[in-house]
């Protein structure tokens, strides 16, 4: 019985509404026949009603001239031409004198002339006992237990004059099948009736199953991972199940945007860490490097120095002079004491980048929206935004475009550079700002990172996304916030 | 009787006249009384009858029939009517109220017999006496095989017919009477045998669900009488027209259709039988 609970709800609805649809069709249909029973029996009593009244009348003077004959003739023409099968046809009249002995019946056989009524068995008995209730002019009916016949009984009087009873039985095996008739006709109604609901139901219940299963298994998927859970269908109507799905999918919209902010805020920290990885080392460099620098020069101020010594010292010098550069390049600082960015710096740099991009055939859109000073240091912005263009311009194939838009939105400072080139892979992505991660062959990486940390010294960020057929670097600087 | 050329022209020639008389509108109509001292209640038989002695007298005729001999013999005797098929019980009642006017012919005689019937299902009853204590049907008051006869013979085995029998009733005619028996209404019926035979040809089904225990022995056929008032060329006309209908192929097709052989003038002496009964019983 459990697992009949246990079934999916593709398979549950339809299958209680269809046990419902059944269950009902049954009800009426039972009660549609206990109805036309009913009504077969008030039908048999309403004719014998009237067909108690109209022969007692007539029967009161045969009875009263005592003619037998006359009173057998009335009582036996309602079965003149009577068809056996009607089940308000009564199977019998007798009539009985005031002594309860049978006046003549119609079935003179069983009911003979002159016979004692009680005699006819038990059922007679109590009935005549029953009899002596019926008074005046009324019909009455009768119905002993035990017996298969109903009993309508009719007083043969004339005012207060009685003369005897007339008795109509009716059998009630008679109108079973009538009754019968009447059931398969009920029957066959139903089975109509189920044979158009039963479709309806299975319909009706698998449509409305089939959106709820599917939430459940895009439930069960969310285990496996936020992002890989497929969109649910969508489910138009604005009904419990419709909110359900509304519900649903915000849900899941929300958790995937929780798993992006988590991913970028483990990568923000893991290129925090690499910065001040970077930096204490370059800062622990520097320090020796500026001494070994000095005492490098002071050698080459001896004049007494071996040619060869000479050489050597040279050689020292110069490798020297490259760790220099490259560990001045890491350690990267924010030019606090720099001025205010005006928007003629920003036109210096579209300046200095012309050649290049007419080089490469470059059509290079430029949008200054800056109007007067900003409270942002002039040399890291223009470094971040020669950074990001120069990035630009290698990255477009010859004869590209490159939009570079400068604007003020509620005080921040936003750089917006595309490029119309490949677009980013995910693995360059993850690692985009990580330094010496480049896909160029010539360069070291460093270009992205150095602005990247210059962008977060200075309170701001860089992100880069893929946009159809454009790759998009955009930097958010906030104003009045100086590192 | 066999039919002469001479006298079959003669005849043909006298419908051919009678069918021509204008006058048959404005003379009035002869009243003819019909009872159940046969199947009166045969009425298409009856309208093919009526219409054939109105061609053959040229006169109007009109049936009148009563379910009881009583109410015929009171209008025979009020004058209401001028003829009559009556039972002979009746007849002898009426006295010199009628005259025999022709007496139909059963199976080569003007005469008849009361059948005591019992139902089909009751093997057991042999006699009339056997019927102690049960319910009998009679036919009429006044019938003679239907009522005189089962009475006269208790009387003649020492019975007294009023207390024989548990219960009796009228049912007003030979074939209910036998209705009565077929139903189980009555266990026992005197009828006319007559009507029984004829029945047993036109509607054998219920016949056969009766048995006959006795035939009485015969008596004079119920007879048709005419007022004694009635003049004595009508007396003749009308005698005339029932005892020519055996030689006319129409009048023989409806005495078929009766059951009947054709009419004879008939004995009035026949009928004494009745008296002696009637005697027997004190009915006088």
């Amino acid at each position: 019985m459990r697992s009949l609970f246990d079934l999916s709800f593709s398979v549950k609805i339809p299958l209680w509404g269809s046990l419902l649809i059944l269950v009902t069709a049954g009800l009426v249909g039972l009660s549609l026949m206990f109805r036309a029973y009913d009504d077969l029996r008030q039908d048999v009593l309403i004719s014998a009603d009237s067909l108690g009244r109209t022969l007692s009348n007539t029967l009161f003077p045969a009875m009263l001239h005592d003619d037998v004959w006359r009173a057998f003739e009335i009582i036996n023409a309602p079965f003149h031409g009577a068809t056996p099968e009607n089940p308000v046809q009564a199977s019998a009249l007798i009539l009985l004198d005031n002594q309860e002995q049978v006046y003549v019946s119609t079935l003179p056989e069983t009911y003979p002339t002159l016979a004692d009524f009680r005699r006819f068995g038990p059922h007679y008995a109590e009935l005549a006992e029953r009899l002596k209730e019926v008074k005046g002019e009324t019909t009455q009916s009768f119905e002993i237990e035990g017996s298969d016949r109903i009993f309508v009984a009719a007083p043969i009087a004339d005012g207060e004059k009685r003369l005897g009873t007339l008795l109509i039985l009716y059998s009630r095996t008679v109108s079973i099948p009538r009754f019968l008739a009447t059931a398969q006709r009920a029957g066959g109604i139903a089975l109509l009736i189920l044979a158009v609901l039963l479709p309806i139901n299975w319909y009706w219940g698998r449509r409305m199953a089939v959106p709820l299963v599917q939430l459940s298994s895009s439930m069960g998927e969310i285990r496996s991972g936020i992002l890989d859970t497929p969109a649910l269908e969508t489910y138009d109507y604005r009904d419990e199940l419709g909110q359900l799905f509304t519900a649903f999918s915000q849900m899941v919209e929300e958790l995937r945007e929780n798993e992006r902010m988590k991913n970028e805020m483990m990568q923000s920290q893991r290129l925090a860490a690499v910065g001040r990885l970077a930096a204490g080392i370059a800062h622990e460099v520097n320090n020796p490097l500026g001494g070994m620098l000095t005492a490098v020069d002071t050698l080459k101020q001896r004049p007494d120095i071996d040619p060869r010594v000479m050489k050597t010292v040279g050689l020292l010098e110069r490798g020297l002079m490259q760790i220099g550069d490259t560990v001045r390049v890491l350690l990267v600082e924010a030019s606090a004491q720099s001025r205010p960015l005006t928007p003629n710096d920003i036109e210096d740099v579209h300046t200095l980048l012309q050649p290049q991009a007419r080089k490469k055939l470059l059509h290079l859109e430029w949008l200054n929206g800056l109007a007067g000073e900003t409270a942002l240091p002039a040399t890291d912005v223009r470094q971040i935004l020669i950074n990001l263009l120069l990035n630009a311009i290698q990255a477009t194939h010859e004869g590209g475009r490159i939009d570079c838009g400068i604007s003020l939105v509620e005080r921040e400072l936003i750089l917006s550079i595309t490029n119309d080139g490949s677009p980013l892979s995910d693995e360059l992505m993850t690692h985009l700002f990580e330094p010496f991660a480049t896909t160029k062959s010539t360069g070291h990486g460093l270009g992205l990172w150095v602005s990247y940390q210059i962008a977060r010294q200075l309170g701001g960020g860089i992100t880069a996304e893929n946009l159809p057929d454009a790759v998009c670097f955009t930097v958010r600087l906030p104003m009045g916030r100086q590192a | 009787m066999s039919c002469h050329p001479f006298r079959l022209t003669v005849l043909a020639l006298f419908a051919v006249l009678i069918t021509a008389v204008p006058a048959l509108a404005e003379t009035p109509a002869w009243r003819v009384g019909m009872t159940p001292a046969f199947l009166h209640d045969q009425h298409v038989v009856l309208d093919d009858w009526r219409a054939y002695l109105e061609r053959r007298l040229g006169r109007k005729i009109e049936f009148v029939q009563r379910d009881s001999y009583l109410e015929t013999m009171d209008l025979i005797r009020l004058g209401k009517l001028d003829f009559a098929w009556i039972c002979d019980y009746p007849y002898v009642h009426l006295g010199n109220h009628v005259r025999l006017l022709a007496v139909p012919v059963n199976q080569g005689k003007p005469l008849y017999r009361s059948y005591l019937i019992v139902s089909a299902r009751d093997p057991h009853t042999q006699s009339l006496v056997q019927l102690r204590g049960k319910v009998f049907a009679y036919s009429d008051p006044y019938s003679n095989t239907g009522y005189l006869v089962p009475r006269y013979q208790l009387h003649q085995v020492g019975e007294e017919p009023e207390r024989f029998f548990s219960r009796t009733f009228f049912t007003w005619s030979h074939r209910k009477a036998i209705e009565a028996v077929a139903s189980g209404v009555a266990q026992g019926a005197a009828v006319d045998s007559f009507v029984w035979d004829t029945l047993a040809k036109i509607k054998p089904e219920l016949t056969a669900r009766t048995r006959i225990v006795s035939r009485s022995p015969e008596y004079g056929f119920p007879p048709f009488v005419a007022h004694h008032s009635v003049p004595e060329g009508d007396f003749k006309a009308m005698q005339g027209a029932l005892l020519r209908m055996e030689q006319d192929p129409e009048g023989i097709l409806l005495l078929q259709r009766l059951n009947l052989d054709g009419f004879t003038p008939g004995d009035p002496a026949v009928y004494n039988v009745i008296t002696e009964m009637m005697n027997a019983l004190g009915e006088r």
